[in-house]
């Protein structure tokens, strides 16, 4: 049970020694290392323990499927869990820690589980833990959470950073093994840009692993020739995670082992969403184990890892190894161990070897077992030795295993687009069950396992794919001389030549094994998915890249039917664990949904402002003059406006411009109310339905010319109405000669309100006339001041005297400071969203909290504004009959009886006589102290509405045990005959 | 043989390792005729069978299945459950729903390991405080049990929220519901088809229904993949396809399918232990048993049938990730997938008899399928069983968008792809 | 999925905003009963295969355009006249 660094060879740079750390000691290796090659050169073997049993563990492959040797990596913020060691590049600084185990891998206290695996067989879970009562499962829970999981993570901010980029291409090659190589490298002569994506550290894919100079001078000689090629880019570490719809391929570069620094600007991980004309898969294989009792003892390996250690990063096992196997691929790995002075076994499940074979393997002196398979592992903390059965049942000391099951073409991107892979029978994998016109595939993918049939399929699809993106003419790459493919001849054997006691594992990070499958089947989970789901087999971080096919297989057998009418399991993205915060780039914290300011916020920034969050405005809450807590401050600047003058920011607002001969026709169809006879120089309230008959919005329109509108909307309802409009006259009324335009962004606009608001107007605009005469209420007029157009229109959200003063956004702040400071006398001030919303309530208005797109225009009590002789969208709809029902609850307004209670918003509306309990007779939706009437007051929603008026309700509120009576009033609660507005 | 599931059985078994455990659930060849027939093996229909053989006596049931129960988003969603529904129409069937999930584990003699670890719901905003408050008052005045947290008991249950200064939107509180959870999905169809099947139901997988036999507007039979099978009554409970069976039969519907994606991180140890919703847009995630984070979001938004998601949804889920619970920044996605919803304009279901007789729909689910898996089981099987509707559903008629009758729980108006 | 916006040229969906079914009949401004908008507005035919809808390019040109696509594969057929 040992390993050794060889004393030559390997792609490792012995000059450059580096130095990591490893549960907090120390680990060497050299500049080419992968921690997995590290620990073992180290010969460290045990590396971690699994899932469920916690039995030891060791490294199984030497790519991106391991499913074993999963670490922590970094500490404190940097924590990252779950990484498997076979992807992580040795770098100096790098620090990792193994998991799930305590208090160490070599000697785990949670190995007790191992005791009771008899229990834990798949799905023991759904048979216990229910009892002794309902809900029972609260009191296991905990226990369950805290052994499963692996790794911890950390709970504090990832501090690095992460790139989005979009890039488009003719050519995506995806792998860079002979078949991605000679695809890139074709496709790349033609002069279409190509794009070349290897998840490894190098590119090279199975090449890479290899043991033969003419082949690696090949690589060298393409890898530079397309280094040469401007019309190419080539990525290392850079795994396509997905391909998605319309040819977007996602492709993730991992930057992790420059140790990237965010202050500095540096990602820790790039994603590209690439846009592909065509795309060549050269995904490759994943070596399958073979299933036999104790085949997760460290030590146990791929036979094609073996291979890759010994020839990649020269580490090899230290005397002895047996390379079990069922086809002729397993012989790569004995030869080169061989050649790298390793004894070596052979068994081979196949009765017959072929005498080529045979005569290779006798001159490298490996002894080769044929009809033979392991029983059993020998060897707890590490493979010892392994009892074979079969024609040869002999016990061999060994110091590793190497298990040659066969090839699984690495299907999953072709998968991703919903076409279902195809088992292939002489090879006993699948394959991708066909491709859209755009993407192809060659190699190791297609279940092309020899050298030159790769490089020759990988020629021709980059040749199809350049031609499929319109680059006719190319020299395709040929591969070296003197090749001979290998022959694989798998005969596909699932299950050992005899059951031993051990457990035999087909899922190593999930711990399923061959007894658990067989249960799931005695049980009836028979289809793929039932397995998978039952037994939670292929769930783990690896999503099962070794043991899918074997389990398949498993059933299948069970089931006495063939793999392909057991069906298949289902490829998802992405293809390896992909960093969340890679996903997400730069677009997080205030970032996210980007905050929308009004053009005046930096003046509300510099003098007292608190802001607030409305949808994704932040708008000016309070300001300081009037307080430094919302629940006085608005309450004075409330007093402002009603007594004096303030000034308000109403640039949230929708405004639309809408222009055209039929513009006063299209407006008179979207508002309920007539638009149609509006005279220039005026505004009218309006409100528009969808055509549900639902309100859609309120707002205002003013005709500024015979065939010139300027509409508001709600800030909530700005994006809708604008669709909304468009919509209308681009999809249904396109005889309408109309145009709209938003001006939302454009212009600002400000409220000057209160019995002081023409005098602080007219101080401000000197030169204007603002009577009541030439300035009336619902009037608007455009004046220039300064040189600039200011739009004056005289409407009022408070109920006072009111105007608002609309300009082009880049004027905003001048022309507020202007009137401020013009109209100091009059005691102007600003006043902010909270007293905004509260005065409108006093005066009836409704807003947001009514207009929820659950009511109706008679449910806000505004029936009457509907034309009767006029069509409008939303009509026939309106007048469904629950919609009519006089039983609906509509828009009241409510005064609190009891002076030393408060009124809260959502508190549910009862009558005196009622239980209090139910759904009510409605709710409140909207409440503020009244300056006014010195007490609080609220608008609601009531069964039967204002047929109630005078009544004494009920406001419950048993989140905070709060009752309080209230009375229905009317819902305008100040200047029912509106002096104030014409004033 | 252990036909009952206990610890002690467990035991039984494990010193005896040959002794085999019984099919969960039976798989019969299909009989010629049924009195009912239930058209889909989802969560859905297979309560559908349970109680219409345990509440209604009713045994000579057939679920038929597509493909293998549990294929649909009885297998692909969440897995939340809660009861915090405001709208007459829906708090008392939501909470008779969870209700049912308190026992169900014990009902069914199968753990679905109910998790009742509580929903959070943070406020972004005052106003949403208030929003909030409403749905929590309803909740408490139906005797459901619902809480108002300030951000500092927020806080408290969820340090691990950006509560920095450059946080998007700043938590203003949130609501809470401590019995509502998260529940093993998947164990939802086989308890189920273990316990009906155990009852007499015929649970008849890989088999397709090709149309209806309709004579004189009566339904009195379905054509299959396995020949025609014969039936006093049909239930449809295929939401995801709602529109494509119910077409065989001549129905229109107030039905769109759009695309709801789901997604997972790899396992970690505990550390999200409640539900966590966001109010600042459609997002919610819990942890799962085995560790994973799952995540939730909002539909793609437009109507499909393919069971894959668009890029630009998974950015705006990592994103809202990421700039809710900034730790999650380093965790990694293990999977996505999709599951194809019945959207209805409401955004609220159908539970009701249609115009040809006996025949009975089950549909349009939008997001809360799961969470309605019992009590939908419980009243579509009440509602086959009498030809009348059961209480709990009468305002799921498919007759509400004429009569004007919507039951928009959030809100958003009638339009199927933003429900 | 690449939307191709037929003034713009092909853009990523997330320009886009889905307007729905566009082979369903509105009825005509000011005319139709109660049942005939309840039909155009509530009532979809849902089709798995070929589908005509509406999307606006909302975060581009904000033309409104017509799409055919299935819905049972998610290709694209090209813009409708």
């Amino acid at each position: 049970m040992s390993f050794r660094r060889l004393a030559q060879g390997g792609r490792i740079d012995r000059r450059r020694a580096v130095s990591a750390r490893f549960d907090g000691k120390p680990l060497t290796g050299f500049s080419g290392d992968t921690l997995a090659s590290a620990l073992l050169a180290g010969n460290r073997l045990l590396v971690g323990r699994s899932f469920k049993y916690h039995r030891p563990r060791g490294i199984l492959s030497a790519g991106i499927e391991e499913p074993n040797a999963l670490f922590t990596l970094g500490d404190g913020a940097t924590t990252e869990p779950n990484v498997a060691a076979t992807m992580v590049d040795l770098v100096d600084g790098l620090i990792a820690r193994s998991q799930n185990a305590w208090p160490s891998p070599d000697f785990d206290m949670m190995a007790v589980n191992s005791l009771l695996a008899p229990m834990f067989q798949s799905g023991f879970y759904y048979k216990t833990f229910m009892g002794p009562r309902k809900g029972s499962w609260m009191f296991y829970e905990p226990f369950i959470r805290k052994a499963a999981g692996l790794g911890k993570a950390t709970d504090r901010s990832d501090p690095d950073r992460y790139d989005m980029r979009h890039a488009f291409c003719d050519v995506l090659v995806i792998g860079s093994g002979p078949a991605g190589l000679a695809a890139a490298l074709t496709s790349g002569r033609s002069g279409a840009r190509v794009v070349l994506a290897e998840q490894d550290s190098e590119f090279g894919g199975s090449l890479l692993s290899a043991s033969d100079a003419e082949h690696e001078a090949w690589r060298i000689s393409c890898v530079e020739e397309l280094k040469s090629l401007a019309n190419v880019e080539a990525f290392t570490r850079t795994t396509v995670q997905g391909l998605y719809d319309g040819n977007l391929a996602v492709l993730v570069e991992n930057r992790s082992h420059l140790r990237p620094d965010a202050r500095k600007g540096q990602a820790r991980m790039v994603l590209t969403q690439l846009r592909a004309r065509t795309i060549v898969m050269a995904t490759g294989a994943i070596e399958r184990p073979l299933v036999f009792s104790n085949n997760d003892r460290p030590g146990v390996m791929l036979a094609s890892a073996l291979r890759s250690y010994a020839n990649r990063f020269a580490v090899a096992p230290e005397r002895r190894a047996v390379i079990l196997c069922n086809n002729d691929t397993g012989y790569d790995a004995a030869l080169d161990l061989a050649a790298a002075g390793v004894a070596v076994t052979v068994a081979d499940h196949r009765p017959a070897v072929s005498a080529e074979i045979l005569a290779r393997a006798g001159t490298k002196g490996i002894a080769v077992f044929p009809g033979s398979g392991i029983v059993d592992v020998e060897g707890t903390k590490g493979v010892k030795a392994v009892k074979l059965g079969g024609a040869h049942a002999v016990t061999v000391e060994c110091d590793a295993v190497g298990m040659a099951g066969g090839w699984s073409p690495v299907v999953h991107l072709s998968s991703h687009g919903g076409i279902k892979p195809r088992y292939e029978e002489s090879i006993a994998g699948f394959v991708p069950g066909g491709f859209p016109s755009t993407h192809f595939g060659a190699g190791a993918m297609m279940g092309s396992f020899g050298l030159s049939a790769a490089i020759a399929e990988g020629a021709n699809a980059g040749a199809s794919a350049a031609s499929a993106a319109g680059f006719g003419r190319t020299r395709p790459v040929y591969a070296p001389e003197h090749v001979t493919d290998r022959s694989y001849a798998i005969l596909p054997s699932w299950t050992p030549p005899q059951e031993a006691k051990g457990k035999a594992f087909v899922d190593f990070q999930s711990d399923v094994t061959l007894k658990d499958v067989k249960n799931a089947h005695q049980e009836g989970y028979l289809s793929v998915e039932h397995l998978k789901r039952y037994t939670t087999l292929g769930m783990g971080t690896d999503q099962g890249k070794t043991s899918n096919i074997n389990a398949l297989a498993l059933m299948a057998g069970y089931r006495g039917i063939t793999i392909p009418e057991a069906g298949t399991t289902t490829f998802r993205p992405p293809y390896a664990p992909l960093a969340m915060g890679a996903i997400a780039g730069r677009t997080r914290g205030a970032h996210f949904r980007p905050l929308r300011l009004s053009p005046l916020h930096d003046w509300h920034a510099r003098n007292g402002a608190t802001f607030i969050e409305a949808g994704l405005w932040k708008r000016a809450w309070f300001y300081s003059w009037a307080g430094d807590r919302p629940e006085t401050a608005y309450v004075k600047e409330m007093e402002l406006v009603r007594k004096g003058v303030g000034l308000a920011d109403v640039s949230t607002l929708g405004k639309i411009d809408i222009q055209g001969p039929d513009a006063a026709e299209f407006l008179n169809r979207v508002y309920v109310n007539g638009f149609a006879k509006l005279p220039v120089g005026k505004v009218r309230y309006g409100v528009m339905l969808n055509d549900d008959g639902i309100v859609l919005d309120d707002g205002t329109t003013a005709r500024i010319s015979e065939t010139k509108f300027y509409m508001t909307t709600t800030t909530a309802q700005a994006g809708e109405v604008m669709s909304w409009l468009e919509y209308l006259l681009q999809c249904h009324w396109t005889d309408l000669e109309v145009e709209v335009a938003s001006l939302t962004d454009e212009w600002a606009g400000m409220a000057v309100s209160g019995p002081k608001a023409r005098e602080a107007l007219a101080l401000a605009f000197p030169d204007a006339d603002l009577s009541n005469e030439a300035l009336p209420y619902m009037g608007c007029r455009d004046i220039a001041f300064d040189g600039v157009t200011v739009r004056l229109l005289r409407m009022s959200f408070s109920g006072e005297l009111a105007y608002e003063v609309h300009v082009a956004a880049d004027y905003a702040i001048s022309l507020w400071e202007h009137i401020l400071k013009a109209a100091a006398s009059t005691g102007i001030k600003p006043y902010g969203l909270e007293a905004l919303a509260s005065l409108r309530i006093e005066k009836g208005h409704v807003a947001g909290l009514e207009l929820d797109h659950r009511n109706t225009l008679d449910d806000l009590g505004l029936g009457k504004m509907a034309g009767k002789e006029k069509d409008y969208v939303g009509r026939a709809l309106r007048f469904r009959e629950d919609c009519q029902s006089p039983e609906r609850w509509s828009l009241v307004g409510l005064e609190l009886m009891e002076p030393d209670k408060k009124l809260r918003g959502g508190a549910i509306l009862f009558a005196a006589s009622d239980e209090i309990k139910g759904h009510g007779r409605g709710y409140i939706t909207s409440v503020t102290w009244s300056t006014e009437l010195n007490k609080f007051i609220a608008l609601g929603l009531y069964t039967g509405g204002l047929n109630h008026v005078g009544e004494e309700i009920i406001a419950a509120f048993p989140l905070k045990n709060e009752q309080a009576k209230l009375k229905i009033v009317s819902p305008h609660f100040i200047d029912h005959e509106g002096a104030r507005l014409h004033a | 043989m252990s036909k009952h599931y206990s610890a002690l059985a467990l035991a039984r078994h494990a010193l005896d390792p040959d002794l085999p455990w019984p099919r969960a659930w039976e798989k019969p060849t299909p009989k010629s005729s049924y009195d009912v027939v239930i058209v889909g093996g989802g969560g859905h229909g297979l309560a559908t069978a349970y109680y219409l053989a345990k509440n209604h006596g009713i045994t000579n049931v057939a679920v038929i299945e597509r493909n293998y129960i549990g294929s649909g988003n009885v297998g692909r969603n969440t897995t939340l459950i809660r009861s915090n529904y405001m709208m007459g129409g829906n708090t008392a069937f939501f909470e008779h729903s969870l209700k049912l999930w308190e026992g169900l584990s014990h009902d069914l003699n199968f753990n679905c390991m109910v998790s009742q670890r509580g929903q959070i719901v943070l406020a972004v905003s005052p106003v949403q405080m208030d929003v909030f408050a409403r749905r929590g008052n309803i909740m408490r005045l139906n005797g459901i049990d619902a809480e108002l947290l300030d951000p500092g008991e927020v806080r408290k249950l969820l340090p691990y929220l950006d509560w920095s200064k450059d946080a998007r939107w700043p938590i203003h509180g949130a609501i809470m519901q401590p019995r509502a959870g998260t529940v093993r999905h998947d164990a939802v169809a086989w308890g189920y088809a273990r316990a009906a099947s155990a009852l007499g139901v015929h649970i008849i997988e890989n088999c397709e229904v090709t149309g209806f036999v309709i004579d004189d507007g009566k339904v009195s039979g379905v054509e299959t993949s396995q020949g025609r099978i014969n039936a006093g009554k049909v239930g449809i409970a295929v939401a995801g396809h709602t529109s494509h069976v119910a077409k065989m039969a001549g129905l229109r519907l107030p039905i769109e399918s759009h695309i709801l994606q789901a997604f997972v991180t790899e396992p970690i140890k505990p550390i999200v232990d409640h539900v966590v919703s966001w109010g600042a847009e459609l997002f919610y995630l819990s942890q799962s048993d085995k560790g994973g984070l799952v995540f939730g979001a909002h539909i793609d938004g437009f109507n499909t049938y393919t069971q894959r998601g668009q890029f630009n949804r998974i950015q705006t889920v990592a994103e809202c990730a990421v700039s809710l619970m900034p730790f999650i920044s380093r965790l990694r996605l293990l999977r996505h997938w999709g599951g194809i919803q019945d959207m209805t304009p409401d955004g609220s279901p159908f539970i009701c008899r249609t115009e040809v007789k006996n025949l009975y729909l089950n549909g349009g689910w939008c997001y809360q399928g799961f969470k309605a898996t019992p009590a939908s089981g419980w009243t579509f099987s009440h509602t086959i069983a009498n030809d009348q509707e059961h209480e709990l559903v009468r305002d799921f008629g498919l007759d509400r968008f004429e009569k004007g009758r919507e039951l928009d729980e959030f809100g958003l108006g009638n339009w199927t792809y933003k429900q | 999925m690449m939307i191709p916006c037929p003034y713009c040229g092909d853009r990523d969906v997330s320009e886009f905003r889905y307007g729905g079914d566009a082979t369903k009949q509105r009825p005509q401004h000011g005319t139709g009963d109660l049942k005939t908008w309840h039909d155009y507005y509530f009532l979809f035919d849902n089709p798995k295969g070929p589908h005509t809808e509406y999307w606006q390019h909302v975060l581009g040109c904000r033309r409104w355009f017509k799409l055919a696509r299935n819905t049972a594969t998610n290709e694209i057929g090209g813009v409708v006249s």
